[in-house]
């Protein structure tokens, strides 16, 4: 059984401490070359087709910006 | 499959818990402080305990905890948090109380009340961040800091003829009889994530079967004090603080 996920990241508040980069077993977030408003990098999803929703992101992240979605294909 | 397709409520897994208000915590970026709190929420979200829970906040940089989970609170002087909280599981014995303090404060400043209130067995949930640093105040050498390890009072290592030895405070709370689970936890991947959330839900459980004080620590990182980022900091924490401090339940009666 297969999954695909995706993941929606809180921009704003976001710090931008790359934890949920280190810890994605699947390399699909990064930290973004833009900034929020107050001049953090933001993860985003670089590689969407990487993602399976394990959600390694989610349960490191310091400021739970980011909500996982997950569907069997 | 498109992404918009994925996103929708009924493919929802994970996500900030109910009992985490919106307010944007000051936090360093990176700072354990904001994995515990995740997992303190959590753990009272699925007990469904919030209007039956009460927390202590210490003096440090967890002094706003009260801003962040959508509990009860109280604020202790420095180090009196283990104090407050007998006071107040005392006039409430059906509330949960939860001292969550650091290790300045445990360790150093509220060592006679830690140990005290650990001995009397009050069954309360004590969470003790170590970090091995004063975070707050601009990184000064706490009774945690490792030997060798540099900060703003130890400027060339911390040094065992001149500042004494690391303390090893959980290892001592475990001698004493009042307490039933005594456990060290980290936070800096997914895995230690979840093992530390069940570990404060043990505490939470053997606070309702009054079996005596619950002692969780949890092996953290500071990484604007140790002048590292977040990632290297995490890395680190596991090669330099584990080795001294080992994970583990150390007791659990």
């Amino acid at each position: 059984m297969a999954f695909k996920g995706a993941i929606v990241v809180d921009i704003e508040k976001c710090k931008g401490c790359s934890v949920c980069v280190a810890n994605c077993p699947t390399q699909t977030i990064a930290l973004a070359k833009k900034v929020n408003s107050k001049g953090y990098p933001y993860c985003y999803m670089e590689n969407p087709d990487n993602c399976t929703g394990c959600g390694n992101c989610a349960t490191v992240c310091p400021d739970s910006v980011i909500t996982v979605y997950r569907v069997k294909i | 499959m498109d992404i918009k397709d994925i996103i929708k409520p009924e493919n929802f897994v994970y996500g900030k818990s109910k009992v985490l208000t919106d307010t944007v915590m000051h936090y360093c970026p990176g700072c354990s402080h904001g994995v515990v709190h995740k997992i303190l929420a959590e753990v009272i979200e699925e007990m469904g305990i919030q209007d039956k829970t009460i927390g202590i906040s210490p003096v440090g940089c967890a002094v706003f905890a009260y801003k962040y989970i959508d509990i009860d609170w109280q604020q202790a002087a420095h180090g009196r948090a283990p104090a407050l909280a007998t006071a107040t599981k005392r006039l409430y014995p059906d509330k949960y109380v939860v001292a969550y303090q650091g290790d300045g404060d445990l360790a150093s400043i509220g060592t006679a009340e830690i140990m005290h209130a650990c001995n009397r067995g009050e069954n309360i949930v004590v969470i003790f961040i170590n970090n091995a640093i004063y975070g707050m105040t601009g990184g000064q050498m706490a009774p945690t800091t490792l030997l060798g390890m540099k900060t703003a009072t130890t400027p060339y290592g911390r040094r065992a003829d001149l500042n004494g030895y690391p303390l090893k405070i959980t290892e001592l709370i475990a001698q004493l009889e009042g307490t039933c689970y005594v456990t060290r936890q980290s936070v800096q991947n997914p895995g230690s994530v979840r093992k530390a959330k069940k570990a404060i839900r043990k505490a939470f459980e053997n606070s309702a079967l009054k079996k005596g004080t619950s002692f969780v620590e949890i092996v953290s990182t500071c990484n604007s004090n140790w002048k590292m980022t977040p990632v290297k900091a995490n890395k680190w924490m596991e090669e330099n603080m584990f080795p001294f401090y080992p994970l583990g339940d150390i007791k659990d009666r």
